[in-house]
């Protein structure tokens, strides 16, 4: 398959289950709320070792949000449910209680719940409150600011993490250009976000290691300065290589992600350096969810 | 299918036990079951069809008729469907009431309406009692969920040992309101009476108008509230004036107390 020059190859994005959920952060205006939301969602790349994947999904207008302010919606992904309340509880309490004006809202329906401010509460040192409005729990914390307004717990709810592609281009400077313009529309899709420092990682990884402590490693089949001497997927024009990856709430997300990411970058065409789309494939090693970059674009 | 309908043929010479008329005792009842029902009125046992006229079948939707104050625990224990009380009712209105039942009177209604009750929404037209959302004599657990709205006013201790819920006042309310609340919400858009918010453990008191307070409250400051925005919110849906955007506010003078207690109550008036 070849779209406006570029070729996609006949391969596909392996991913995994993961559990997710999303939050809802408010404050007294826009500036403040992106605020708080960036520091919680701060080294949050990778599973492999910041304990869980998050990211922006969207901003939300005051309409859009519980309290009537403006807000951010945020995901956070983890390989469990554990990790994911560990992570979510933590990370509420140092980024978003501490954030000023601030107020934390569950952003998701689900049957199984974890703690957003049930235990957050007790920095309230008895002071705090509880309001139950609506069937919905709020906890009252009383801060140097005023108060801190928080649901007791949000929705955890099935995902699937790393959903991906490859940008494979003449330059560095041309793979990231592209892969600029392919977030910058992946980012108005609901559902996923792209948990990499603006969205693109440039070390992508295999499964395992020759040391036996790293559970991954360079994807050596991929880096263009180990082209001579490893089993190579790049031809010699391509000197650089960036990945997206995808985490999402469902599948039909990640897969109209791919696929406007993947239009956006194609739409740039091949005159620009863009040479190949290509996707992380493990052998099957990796997950059960399998991304077909043919199929998605058909 | 039409209401099962109550109609009150005369006034009792005493007061009447109306719980057995509840929507899940009569459910799959015939109508000359349900006539044949005995309710307690003094020391004598009445069928229900010698006091009131019985028309209609759906017992998921029951209407009690010329209903008058002798008419006591209508809507006793309510689990489901809906219930209104056509003029006054007696005592304790919606007692124990659960899930996500409704009842209405149009009318009046006595002493102790919403006692206990656990759930649903209880609407009052017209004025309430003393001991509105309260606890039975003796017991310390008062009402713990659900929404009670008053047109009109109520009398004293509404909110006596309240729990949970949320009690909605369009008009005033008499002394001792929010006595001994342990939790959950009252909001007064009248007057209120003397010694407000007495011995309240935690609890939200919220006023339209300023009150006298008590010297065991203490002034904690003028805010803005980020939760009040949720509480008008979740009355959007209300037939009230608690559901007028016009009426909503998050700014407020906080009073703590009552200090003689613990102290973790509030009195939050409008600025």
């Amino acid at each position: 398959m070849i779209i406006n020059g570029v070729s996609i190859d006949d391969t596909f994005a392996e991913a995994f289950p993961m559990k997710a959920t999303r939050i809802i952060i408010t404050a007294h205006n826009p500036k403040w709320a992106m605020i708080s939301a960036q520091a919680m969602t701060g080294f949050a790349t990778s599973v492999i070792a910041c304990g869980c994947e998050a990211g922006i999904e969207r901003i939300l207008t005051p309409n859009e949000t519980p309290d009537g302010r403006d807000g951010v919606s945020v995901l956070i992904f983890a390989m469990g449910g554990k990790g994911l309340a560990k992570q979510l509880e933590t990370r509420a309490g140092q980024c978003v209680l501490t954030s000023p004006t601030s107020a934390l809202f569950a952003g998701i329906e689900g049957e199984k719940q974890i703690p957003l401010g049930k235990n957050l509460r007790y920095f309230g040192d008895g002071f705090q409150t509880s309001k139950l409005i609506a069937g919905k729990r709020y906890w009252r914390i009383p801060v140097m600011d005023g108060e801190f307004l928080t649901e007791a717990t949000t929705a955890q709810v099935g995902a699937i993490g790393g959903g991906n592609f490859l940008v494979l281009a003449e330059s560095q400077a041309q793979a990231l250009t592209a892969c600029e313009a392919a977030i910058e529309v992946m980012r108005t899709i609901t559902g996923v976000i792209m948990p990499f420092p603006g969205g693109v990682v440039r070390s992508g990884s295999k499964v395992g290691s020759k040391y036996k402590a790293l559970m991954a490693s360079t994807n050596d089949a991929f880096c263009p300065t180990l082209k001579g001497i490893t089993n190579t997927q790049l031809s010699p024009e391509i000197e650089s290589v960036m990945e997206i990856v995808i985490d999402g709430l469902t599948k039909t997300a990640i897969d109209e992600a791919m696929r406007v990411g993947i239009q956006a970058v194609c739409d740039l065409g091949a005159d620009t350096g863009i040479q190949r789309i290509s996707a992380g494939n493990y052998g099957g090693k990796l997950g059960p969810h399998h991304f077909h970059l043919r199929e998605i674009m058909q | 299918m039409s209401a099962l309908t109550f109609t009150l043929k005369k006034i009792p010479q005493q007061r009447v036990d109306m719980s057995p008329l509840v929507c899940q005792l009569l459910k799959d009842k015939t109508v000359a079951e349900i006539a044949a029902i005995t309710l307690h009125s003094g020391k004598a046992k009445l069928r229900v069809d010698t006091l009131f006229d019985i028309t209609g079948s759906d017992t998921e939707n029951i209407v009690i008729a010329n209903s008058m104050n002798k008419l006591d625990y209508i809507g006793k224990g309510l689990q489901a469907g809906n219930l209104t009380v056509e003029g006054n009712a007696g005592h304790y209105v919606a007692m124990q009431m659960q899930a996500e039942a409704n009842i209405t009177v149009t009318g009046n209604v006595e002493m102790f309406a919403a006692c206990e009750m656990q759930a649903g929404l209880l609407t009052i037209q017209g004025d309430a009692g003393d001991f509105l959302g309260g606890a039975l004599i003796g017991n310390k657990k008062g009402m713990r969920g659900g929404t009670v709205l008053i047109k009109g006013n109520v009398g004293a201790r509404a909110g006596d040992h309240m729990r949970r819920g949320i009690i909605l006042v369009e008009g005033n309310a008499g002394d001792y309101c929010g006595s001994r609340m342990t939790a959950g919400t009252i909001a007064i858009m009248g007057t209120t009476g003397k010694y407000i918010g007495y011995a309240m453990r935690r609890g939200t008191i919220l006023l339209w108008k300023k009150p006298k307070l008590m010297a065991t409250f203490n002034d904690c400051g003028s805010h803005t509230l980020a939760f009040l925005a949720l509480l008008f919110n979740s009355f959007a849906n209300l037939d009230s004036k608690f559901s007028d955007s016009d009426n909503s506010f998050n700014s407020i003078q906080r009073y703590a107390g009552d200090l003689a207690e613990i102290g973790r109550g509030e009195i939050l008036v409008k600025l």
